[in-house]
């Protein structure tokens, strides 16, 4: 029990200290959600004005800014780490590896958090969309498309962190594996915003639940050997 | 030399296959010959599934033994397999286009995870050209690689529910005459001769491949030493 405490000490510890390297380097939090913004943007205009189309997309929109700001967010988490040198002294902490990894990845689902946050009034606004009525189920996809973005992204931007090409390499390792989380999070935001007339939102936040505990198991698990070299 | 025997075996089995296929099996009634695309289809995409799985169990048995032999058999299994995802893409499509009207059916989960499947493998052997450490490449691609195969049984299971080896009843009627059995099962077999062939090979280039680069290795360790070893020598006398 005690072994458990102190690994939640842990990550508690390297999280805060995440948060706490984020909300002093302010710039490049705001720069990440500027980015996400911008893409929300664009595809307005690569879709024309017509506003009808705009809505209908806007869910899948919304999650591909947040993918999108989602790859800057969790590679910016290890690289201020990297760039300062200490990448080694994480991972040569006398520490179980997963607790470092859940202090990761607790401090990339916040980073997440926020974004999605966000970017949720972003797409109401551009998009036309109330979200208003339907604040609590697109809370719930955002929390676990966030967790589940982090788990994933944690691991990843741990590998390649430390690799010449790691800007390509983050997305192209990554991408395929969030599909899932995409097409989840997508549904569950689409049919939150509908009023779920299939009554199939509840199915989808469960697969949404499902891939963020298996990702998790699985990214603590590998974590170790990512770090290790 | 045994093996170079397989791979005659092989190509004559393919060719053996190819013509009862295309030659002595009629053509299908509502699909025509597109139908005879399914053989080599469904041939690829079982070798392409176990490909990936043994590149799985050599990543986990690379984890557990850190032996190098290990990551050989993992690179030949990668990319034996993304070469037979590849073309059993192409041959789903060739297929897609005269029977569904199109290329790429996005309602079929099929396609478009074994796309995904795809896509994973390329990155993973992307990954694994980056210049590094042999052991240190082999710990972080089997790393890699363990999470992406769990993925893949993970949506073969979920999303489709259906026997191991292709999907017969979109092949073949439920009351297929025989020969389209046999025609399916002899060029699986082909394949699969095919496939070991490849394997064999590609492994033990990768050896090779890897003994060179120790071998760069250590000449530049001794190039650096006799440089050193020159310049103390004549420090003294200098």
């Amino acid at each position: 029990m005690s072994e458990l405490r102190r690994a939640a000490a842990v990550a508690v510890a390297i999280a805060r200290k995440d948060a706490t390297s984020e909300l002093h380097g302010r710039q490049a939090a705001g720069s990440t959600l500027f980015f996400a913004a911008l893409v929300l943007l664009l595809f307005g205009f690569a879709l024309g004005p017509d506003s009808q189309r705009l809505t209908d997309a806007a869910p899948g929109l919304l999650w591909l800014a947040i993918v999108f700001g989602g790859l800057l967010t969790v590679s910016r988490l290890h690289q201020l780490e990297a760039d300062d040198g200490a990448l080694e002294q994480l991972a040569l902490y006398p520490v179980d590896r997963r607790a470092v990894y859940a202090g990761k990845a607790l401090a990339g689902a916040a980073a997440m958090l926020v974004l999605g946050g966000l970017l949720l009034p972003v797409v109401a606004i551009l998009y036309a969309i109330p979200i208003g009525a339907a604040w609590l189920p697109l809370l719930a996809a955002v929390v676990l498309g966030a967790i589940g973005f982090a788990a994933v992204g944690t691991a990843y931007a741990g590998l390649t962190v430390r690799l010449r090409a790691r800007e390509v390499m983050l997305p192209l390792l990554m991408l395929p594996i969030v599909a899932p989380l995409l097409l989840a999070a997508v549904k569950a935001t689409g049919a939150s915003l509908s009023g779920d007339p299939l009554g199939e939102l509840g199915s989808w936040l469960q697969l949404l639940a499902a891939f963020d505990v298996i990702m998790l198991v699985v990214g603590a698990g590998t974590y170790g050997y990512l770090l290790e070299d | 030399m045994k093996t170079r025997a397989l791979g005659f075996v092989a190509l004559a089995a393919v060719i053996a296959a190819a013509i009862y296929g295309l030659f002595v099996v009629p053509a299908d009634l509502n699909q025509g010959d597109a139908q005879r695309i399914m053989y080599v289809h469904v041939a690829s995409a079982w070798l392409a599934y176990a490909s990936f799985g043994v590149t799985a169990l050599a990543g986990i048995g690379y984890l557990w033994r850190r032996d190098l032999r290990f990551d050989a058999v993992a690179l030949a299994g990668a990319e034996v397999g993304v070469m037979f995802t590849a073309f059993a893409i192409w041959g789903g499509m060739m297929w897609g286009k005269p029977v569904w009207g199109v290329y790429w059916q996005w309602e079929d989960p099929r396609l478009t995870t074994t796309a995904l499947l795809l896509a994973l493998y390329v990155g993973y052997l992307l990954l694994r050209r980056l210049p590094d450490d042999p052991a240190r490449r082999a710990a972080r691609a089997a790393a890699v690689d363990i999470p992406i195969v769990h993925f893949s049984v993970l949506w073969w299971r979920g999303l489709h529910q259906g026997p191991t080896i292709g999907d017969p009843s979109k092949i073949l009627n439920p009351s297929a005459p025989l020969l389209f059995v046999a025609a399916l099962m002899a060029m699986v077999a082909a394949f699969t001769l095919v496939w070991w062939y490849l394997m064999i090979r590609r492994y033990e280039l990768a050896r090779v491949e890897w003994q060179i680069e120790e071998h760069g290795r250590l000449g530049r360790i001794t190039a650096a030493r006799r440089a050193v070893a020159a310049a103390t020598s004549e420090e003294p006398a200098g």
